[in-house]
């Protein structure tokens, strides 16, 4: 099969060497600065304050929005973090978890909106996000690196890239799945686009738009795991130094630190779209 | 002056319309059109009119085109070609703000499946067309909460949408149509999804609403029943086209081509005879003040067993039977002390379909009121005979 030599992976290596390094370094590095600065002080915050304090909150949050069941499994998934000493490196995940997931979905609701209201930027934005999902998570881990060197920003960076699609993709379906009549009501009563958008689509839109946040802070969750391999602190790095060492015992108390950290995270925020469904 | 006018509007649904309109102006069929281009002619040439504060229905069975016309009115859908002026100004001429505009202030519409936004309580769906006019929270729900007493929901202004029956819903979009105080209402088969029963009640209603309001009224509907009931003049559509316009009368009478013919063959001719087309006159009357006897030779001469009371104004007060006019006399008081005052009145607009209950249980003809005149009475027999022989020969004879 071999009629001609496509030197993809040459290209591609000058293109970054010759051109996106030299050129477009500094303004990643701003941003690598800017957002180091930002996952720090959300990790120094959780790190710092006392643990009792962020479980009860996370208890009564658990309590409020998801019922009595998650909240004892919250107060007992973080009794087992405490116990195997695995606090603070749950603390950076969830902080990793935490911003990516903050940008995945600032960048990818109003993405999801320009893609009902626009039919170009429809077909723009779909391949890219297939792409987005389809290539191996591991080969966004290595132009992060290149770009934003190790450790936390890097791994925030390529969590933001593997986790946005479904913040698009849920955000633009809820608004696609809003009966006709109901926009066609709004609109015969002399609603602008926008009155539209922010009084019928997006509330409307509410309860997908939750399970797409929902599916993004779970993908999140996988990424800042595998995102132990550029460096990234965390639940993830224990389970790496688990397989490194071969350490069955180590490798099984992170893992199933991040299986607590699953299913709180899943259940508040399935809970979340819940309740807006009511 | 016409609140709504609408001259040769037409839609062409395809990837080029302009060259659809073309070949629909140089003659050619709408099939032929579909067959060659592919484009479907939604609506085709439609010209029609409405007067202020009248209630005019479009009927049409399904792909008839009168969902897509009814939206070409108020611009949710494009225009291909042609005008529709509202109050004289020509909406397709519009820009978008105008547009807006238009639609808030002179223009409500109720929908099939309703449109309710079910995000939102009945009070806040009431007010909605209100608050994305940026009017005040106080007084947009003063103005909402009247339309929702209109439309008789009171009581349920905290509820949400999928917490009322299907009836319920409706009149909450009804409200929220009426809540906007705008003189036109557009209404694309708004009561097609509810039950019969239902159905009826709601047209009634809207009926005395309409009296009330004296909104303008543009009613979409596939019955013929509903709009032989509803309309003040019909426009009958098929493939695109407007084939008649006329009011009920000439609809039955004449219809315009075979198509019309055939539809209106099988009219239930009970839905469309009312009770003023069947009542007679009252063969005997007597001021309420007059003596049992004259009563009582009244009704011999008639040969009835009772007889309808009126004042001088022709007031309705009641029916004297024979045997109490006779009881009367004997006991010598006067007749006013005898006279049943709580009879069944029925309005002269009242269909037939509804007075078979109504006149099997009755022993006597039932009085004709309106306003509180005695118009005319009707009888089993007047009923009956109306259903076999139909209106022309009921009017006539």
């Amino acid at each position: 099969m071999n009629y001609f030599h496509f030197p993809l992976e040459d290209w591609t290596n000058r293109f970054v060497d010759d051109w996106l390094l030299p050129v477009t370094g500094d303004f990643f590095e701003a941003i690598s600065d800017g957002l180091r600065v930002f996952i720090n002080n959300v990790t120094d915050l959780l790190i710092a304050a006392p643990p009792e304090l962020i479980v009860l909150l996370l208890v009564l949050v658990a309590w409020k929005i998801s019922g009595k069941g998650v909240a004892i499994f919250a107060l007992i998934g973080s009794l087992y973090l405490g116990s195997v000493d695995l606090w603070s490196a749950a603390m950076q995940t969830v902080s990793i978890v935490i911003v990516s997931t903050l940008i995945s979905v600032l960048v990818g609701i109003p993405l999801g909106v320009l893609a009902t209201l626009n039919k170009t930027m429809a077909k723009v934005v779909r391949p890219i996000l297939d792409f987005m999902q389809t290539l191996p998570s591991f080969v966004y881990l290595i132009p992060a690196i290149l770009l934003f060197g190790l450790g936390n920003v890097p791994a925030v960076i390529a969590t933001f890239v593997f986790a946005t699609p479904p913040a698009v993709r849920m955000t633009t379906l809820g608004i696609q799945q809003v009966p006709a009549d109901v926009v066609e009501a709004s609109t015969a009563f002399g609603s602008t686009k926008w009155q539209l958008l922010y009084k019928v689509q997006l509330p409307l839109a509410m309860p997908s738009i939750m399970a797409g946040i929902n599916q993004t802070m779970m993908l999140a969750l996988s990424m800042a795991v595998i995102s132990s391999m550029i460096g990234a602190p965390g639940l993830g790095s224990v389970v790496l130094k688990g397989i490194s060492t071969v350490n069955v015992g180590l490798g099984l108390t992170g893992g199933l630190g991040i299986v607590v950290l699953a299913i709180v995270m899943d259940r508040i925020t399935q809970g979340l779209g819940q309740k807006q469904k009511q | 002056m016409n609140k709504i006018e609408v001259n040769n509007l037409t839609k062409i649904f395809g990837s080029n319309p302009q060259q659809g309109l073309k070949r629909l102006n140089n003659g050619e069929q709408k099939e032929d059109i579909l067959e060659k281009t592919g484009m479907t002619v939604g609506v085709n040439k439609a010209s029609f009119n409405v007067k202020a504060g009248e209630f005019f229905v479009i009927m049409g069975l399904s792909g008839s085109g009168k969902s897509t016309l009814i939206r070409l009115v108020n611009r949710l859908i494009e225009p291909t070609a042609g005008e529709v002026l509202i109050d004289g100004v020509d909406i397709t001429k519009m820009t978008k703000k105008e547009l807006i505009e238009t639609r808030r202030k002179k223009l409500g519409m109720v929908f099939q499946q309703f449109g309710l936004f079910q995000h939102r309580t009945v009070l806040t769906n009431v007010a909605y067309g209100l608050e994305i006019q940026g009017m005040q929270k106080e007084e947009r729900q003063k103005l909402a909460q009247k339309a929702i007493e209109d439309v008789g929901l009171k009581g349920y202004e905290n509820s949400y949408p999928n917490e009322l029956s299907g009836g319920m819903q409706q009149r909450v979009g009804l409200a929220r149509a009426l809540a906007n105080d705008s003189d036109i209402l557009l209404m694309d088969e708004a009561f097609s999804a509810l039950d019969p029963l239902i159905r009826k009640e709601m047209q009634d209603e809207l009926l005395s609403l309409q009296n009330k309001l004296g909104k303008t009224v543009l009613f979409i509907t596939h019955d013929l029943d509903e709009a032989l009931k509803l309309g003040d003049r019909i426009a009958i559509m098929k493939n695109g086209e407007i084939v008649q316009i006329g009011t009920a009368d000439e609809i039955l009478g004449n219809p315009a081509n075979e198509y019309v013919s055939n539809f209106v063959k099988d009219v239930d001719r009970s839905k469309v005879l009312m009770a003023s087309n069947v009542m007679k006159k009252p063969n005997v009357l007597m001021t309420e003040k007059s003596g049992a006897l004259a009563a009582v030779r009244k009704m011999e001469d008639a040969g009835a067993s009772s007889i309808f009371v009126v004042d001088k104004e022709n007031n309705f007060k009641g029916l004297l039977t024979i045997d109490d006019a006779i009881r009367a006399y004997k006991s010598n008081v006067p007749t006013d002390e005898v006279l049943i005052r709580d009879i069944h009145t029925i309005h002269p607009e009242t269909a037939l379909n509804d007075l078979f209950g109504v006149a099997v249980e009755a022993k006597y003809p039932l009085p004709v009121v309106e306003d509180g005149k005695l118009l005319g009475i009707v009888s089993r027999v007047s009923i009956l005979s109306g259903l076999v022989l139909g209106k022309d020969e009921v009017t006539s004879s």
